[in-house]
């Protein structure tokens, strides 16, 4: 298979005297499609917040795209440039219109000009389905439509790895499938995806490996077939069996 | 004890009640204007205090004729609803409607019908109660310019018409030079108002004669304290409040120790030290103009406060929008100009409006160190021998300037809210 891109060794994280992360293991290979889950608090989203250093990581070692990820680490921007991100809350600018949204990144951190930039954007957000709300801005857009410009955005940095945050969790239910919708073509189209999420069909449907997490500890990771057909851990079949 | 029920109309007699109560409230608010516009009192014969509130009595009586809660009639609906809801509320109504009645005749007296404009001295208004807009307009001058010397006044009206043209400048900006808006404004813009007031109103080149700033004063030394005043400690201030939230320490101090030291001390105390203590510091031969020390003083004492109300604006926003930024691999400085900053002014636009107003309202302290800007101006004409006793004419004069202003930028202040809404 393909050349492992994210490598976490030993990661440990603190709040204040509250471990979030004990020792977490983890490899991700190219083209991989990785979901995360497990109940609240089991440090699912600072896992994958520590992957483009929203969250410090205190102890181990964590090696994206080949650069290490430390207090030394000098381009951190590089980095984050590479590695898109969804979040539960969409955090679409709300000053900028939608198009704005999709094509300041590019603009500024990337450099592209500003005509290629939008060609780009409108092309990111045809792929949604959201391109006649370009000139609209965020707050007059349903949560659906504002967690796939968001999708949009963060793809417009054409990015090798995305994270999602929970990317559902704060729609209503009817709008949850266009979401997951755009998620799977992203998946087809060969990107490398973590996704923390509770919706288990999207991760009997792509994701190659699953990882159930709980206190800070990584419990069980198996390919998808395994890991809902028969798991091992006492503790994942329990939370199999209430979520599903 | 009155039966009250006598006076509660139902829907049913509702008609008679309309007519009387209206007719009621009609009579106590002619019988005040016949009292303080012709001095004629039909309730002469009645008790001292009964006389004296027979209006208010008769006005209660008959809004409580009409107050019924539906009536079918739209505009006693409307009153009822809005004004007389309650006995308490008819009251009030009452007594605004008659304290405005009574305050009109002796006010416009004294502004308008009685009021001396002619002449050119005292002696003009030597004959009537009225106000003495003579002084005013004898004085008019001074209050604009100061003792800025007469031949030259058309140097300031010229300097002033430049810059509020540079001011539209950026209006005129379009297509590619719309990218450089903000640095015209935020640098361009004030070097050119320095040079423009440094040439046209301080003089000494291009055979303009040299006026020192001490004869600067009255209206146009307000707008250039004012003028200068905002657009620097705009800035400063919104560097301040970054500093203070920012991760490195050493930055984060200077800013909490710089904000709450000027924050600490009033205004006049460092008006007072900017012109007497500063200069002692200074080597001999250095000389800083005692205005540009002022405006600097006012500029670090504003910023202070500034920063906080920019502060307050930062703290609005949820850490998503810091989240999001990095997460598109923005280092600080885009993520403050392109994400976070945006929104924090526009959160802020009142806050700020506020500060700016105190700001143009503190410049008449400037007189302690014997910048005459026009209050000062006002206080030297009072004192004047020939025209003692004209304090109020000047001061209500100053207050409708004042006002004039400060209710502009307040205006401008919504206009900028309505124009950067959005919605979240």
């Amino acid at each position: 298979m393909s050349e492992t891109i994210i490598q976490m060794k030993e990661v440990n994280k603190w709040f204040g005297d509250f471990q979030v992360l004990k020792d977490i293991n983890l490899d991700v290979k190219e083209k991989q499609k990785i979901v995360v889950c497990g109940p609240s608090g089991s440090g699912k989203s600072t896992l994958i917040r520590c992957i483009n250093r929203l969250e410090e990581h205190q102890k181990g070692q964590i090696i994206v795209d080949g650069n290490e990820l430390s207090e030394k680490t000098k381009d951190i921007e590089k980095i984050r440039a590479e590695v898109g991100m969804v979040f539960q809350q969409f955090n679409l600018f709300p000053h900028l219109s939608i198009l704005d949204n999709c094509t300041l990144a590019p603009i500024w951190v990337k450099k592209t000009p500003k005509k290629q930039a939008e060609e780009l954007a409108m092309k990111q957000l045809e792929q949604v389905q959201i391109a006649d709300q370009a000139a609209k801005f965020p707050g007059q857009l349903s949560g659906g439509q504002q967690q796939r410009a968001a999708l949009a955005r963060a793809l417009c940095m054409e990015p090798k790895i995305m994270l999602f945050d929970e990317p559902t969790s704060a729609l209503d239910p009817e709008m949850i499938k266009e979401v997951l919708d755009a998620m799977v073509n992203l998946a087809k189209a060969g990107m490398t995806m973590i996704v923390v999420t509770h919706e288990m069909g999207f991760a009997k449907e792509v994701a190659d490996e699953v990882v159930f997490m709980d206190e800070g500890m990584i419990v069980e990771r198996a390919k998808t077939k395994d890991f809902f057909a028969n798991p091992k851990n006492e503790r994942t079949k329990l939370f199999l069996s209430q979520i599903l | 004890m009155i039966n009250i029920n006598v006076l509660k109309p139902t829907s049913a007699n509702f008609q008679t009640y309309l007519y009387i109560g209206s007719g009621l409230i009609f009579i106590s608010i002619f019988d005040v204007i016949l009292r303080s516009f012709f001095n004629i009192n039909f309730s002469n014969s009645l008790p001292g205090i009964l006389n004296f509130f027979l209006p208010l009595i008769i006005g209660l009586v008959g809004f409580q004729m009409i107050r019924l809660e539906y009536s079918g009639n739209r505009i006693v609906d409307k009153i009822n609803q809005s004004v007389n809801n309650n006995t308490f509320n008819a009251g009030l109504t009452l007594l605004i409607i008659f304290l405005t009645l009574l305050i009109i005749p002796p006010a416009s007296n004294w502004m308008i019908f009685e009021a001396t404009i002619s002449g050119d001295t005292k002696e003009a208004c030597v004959a009537t109660e009225g106000a003495c807009w003579t002084y005013i307009k004898v004085w008019f001058r001074r209050f604009m310019y100061g003792m800025y010397p007469n031949d030259f006044h058309w140097r300031i009206n010229t300097a002033f018409i430049f810059l509020i043209g540079f001011a539209f400048v950026g209006y005129f900006m379009r297509g590619k030079l719309k990218n450089y808006i903000t640095f015209y404004y935020a640098i361009l813009y004030p070097i050119i108002a320095f040079l423009i007031i440094n040439f046209l109103i301080s003089g000494g080149s291009f055979g303009l004669e040299w006026v020192e700033t001490n004869a600067w004063g009255g209206l146009s030394l307000t707008f250039i304290v004012s003028f200068f005043g905002l657009i620097f400690c705009f800035p400063l201030g919104m560097i301040l409040a970054l500093g203070r939230r920012s991760e490195l320490p050493v930055i984060r101090y200077i800013s909490i120790g710089y904000i709450e030291f000027w924050r600490g001390v009033p205004l006049i105390t460092v008006l007072f030290m900017s012109s007497v203590m500063f200069p002692m510091f200074l080597p001999s031969d250095a000389f800083v103009d005692k205005l540009i020390r002022v405006i600097a003083a006012i500029i670090l004492f504003e910023a202070a406060y500034v920063a906080e109300v920019i502060r307050g604006g930062l703290q609005a926003l949820p850490r998503g929008q810091y989240d999001a930024a990095k997460s598109l691999g923005m280092g600080y400085w885009k993520m403050q100009i392109f994400v976070i900053l945006p929104q924090a002014l526009k959160l802020v636009i009142p806050g700020i409006a506020n500060t700016f107003l105190a700001l143009v309202k503190d410049t008449p302290l400037i007189f302690v160190v014997g910048l005459s800007e026009v209050v000062g101006m006002l206080q030297m004409a009072k004192t004047n021998p020939k025209w003692l006793g004209y304090a109020m004419e000047g001061y209500i004069f100053a207050s409708i300037l004042f006002w004039a202003i400060c209710y502009a930028m307040s205006r401008y202040s919504q206009y900028l809210e309505l124009k950067y809404k959005t919605e979240r």
